[in-house]
């Protein structure tokens, strides 16, 4: 590997959560390509290795493969973070695609009040109040987080599946046939 | 047809959240896969029996939310019983809006499942930086000097009784009112005085003038009469005078 990629191996290995595209830029010399250098190291770890870099987050971080997370989860080496509640991932899908959003809306949405579970979200850093609403009391306005992607284990919003690739979708009102 | 919703179900806990389904929505979601019906032509007469009959059951007649939706849909049954023209072009069919709100509620359902597999995937690989839960913090370590303790060893002795006497008759077993009184007495003339003090009787002082002396002294602390203080490990209690309510 080239010394650029060398170097950003180290910082990946030594920060324990994912680091940005600028974040690593910043620790490169003037000139250097960092994206080239990151694309060398995951080939690097592509293979003959129990760690990969993965891409995650808006950001890059080794993370361990799959395959042995049962093993190491029995040495108590690591802990799977606990389960999100149906209503909590409820809460965040309606947020992650209507962002930002009231919690007026969630609630139209849910059908039910949705105010202490966004509280939880918001203290474990999922979503967080973006902006005001224009609408009467200007409204706090939510949106996730970096964290968020992360938890999912997500590249960007984009990583999302797209509405309409969904079975159920939401087909707009069909507009009337005019009469001929 | 009595609603089943107007009867008492005889129960009356207040349903808060339940297990099985997170809202209205769902249950109605779960009706219309049950029965598999058009979601886009709903009998709405059946699915509001229905949806009455559950949350009767389930004691959720008394969940905001799903009143909500009861009324809603008793309401678009009794709409759909309207009389209308023929041709009319104006109808609006009066479950569109509901029909709307399952779709995309449905969707949401899709994503939860969607978002579900994502995390568990994820959680399936590690990072670095993990950290076992801290053990419960040790108790602070002891701050005390070689003359510190030598001196609470020294009172310690004093106390141990003679070895050439087996018994001492106790003429009465706690004095906690006489205590009270000689603590009380202390407090109107001191600010603060120390447990040496409380406990009188110097170097005399029985263990039962203790017990009673220090029952007292809780007794008043709980009253607000006086607070207690150690400024130091072992070191001899700090009698002061309450601050009165009035004052404070």
């Amino acid at each position: 590997m080239e010394s650029l990629a060398k170097l950003l191996e180290a910082a990946l290995f030594a920060a324990s959560r994912p680091l940005t595209l600028e974040e690593l830029e910043s620790l490169a010399p003037s000139e250097g390509n960092v994206r080239a250098a990151l694309d060398e190291i995951r080939q690097n770890y592509q293979e003959d290795h129990g760690v990969e870099l993965v891409e995650i987050a808006e950001g890059w971080q080794f993370l361990t493969r799959r395959e042995y997370a049962e093993t190491i989860e029995r040495a108590q080496f690591a802990l799977r973070p606990r389960r999100l509640s149906p209503a909590a991932l409820e809460t965040l899908a309606i947020i992650a695609y209507r962002q930002p959003v009231g919690r007026l809306e969630v609630d139209e949405i849910r059908g039910v009040d949705s105010g202490a579970v966004m509280d939880k979200l918001v203290e474990r850093g999922l979503i967080e109040v973006v902006t005001r609403g224009e609408g009467l009391g200007r409204p706090l306005l939510y949106g996730t987080t970096p964290p968020f992607l992360e938890i999912l284990g997500l590249k960007d919003l984009e990583d999302l599946p797209r509405l309409d690739e969904l079975s159920v979708a939401l087909r707009r009102p069909t507009p009337v046939d005019e009469p001929e | 047809m009595t609603s089943p919703i107007l009867r008492d179900p005889g129960n009356s806990g207040f349903v808060v959240e339940l297990e099985k389904f997170s809202g209205p929505l769902d249950l109605l979601l779960h009706l219309i896969k049950e029965d598999e019906v058009d979601i886009t032509d709903l009998p709405i007469a059946k699915i509001a029996v229905q949806f009455l009959s559950v949350i009767n059951e389930l004691g959720l007649n008394q969940a905001a939310d799903y009143l909500e939706m009861a009324a809603r849909l008793l309401r678009i049954k009794a709409q759909m019983l309207l009389p209308r023209r023929l041709g009319d072009d104006e109808w609006e069919d009066p479950r569109a809006e509901l029909v709307r709100r399952l779709l995309e509620y449905q969707q949401i359902r899709e994503l939860v499942e969607w978002l579900g597999h994502a995390a568990d995937a994820r959680a399936e690989r590690f990072g670095r930086g993990y950290e076992a839960p801290p053990p419960d913090a040790p108790p602070a370590p002891l701050q005390i000097d070689l003359n510190d303790l030598l001196a609470a060893a020294e009172r310690v002795i004093a106390l141990m009784p003679d070895p050439n006497l087996h018994h001492r008759v106790v003429p009465r077993p706690l004095d906690v009112e006489g205590a009270t009184a000689r603590i009380l007495a202390l407090l109107a003339e001191r600010e603060t005085f120390g447990w040496r003090d409380a406990v009188g009787g110097g170097p005399q002082a029985t263990l039962v003038d203790v017990l009673s002396t220090f029952i007292a002294l809780l007794e008043l602390a709980k009253r607000s009469v006086l607070t207690l203080s150690q400024p130091e490990p072992f070191g001899p209690m700090v009698i002061t005078r309450g601050i009165s309510r009035e004052a404070a």
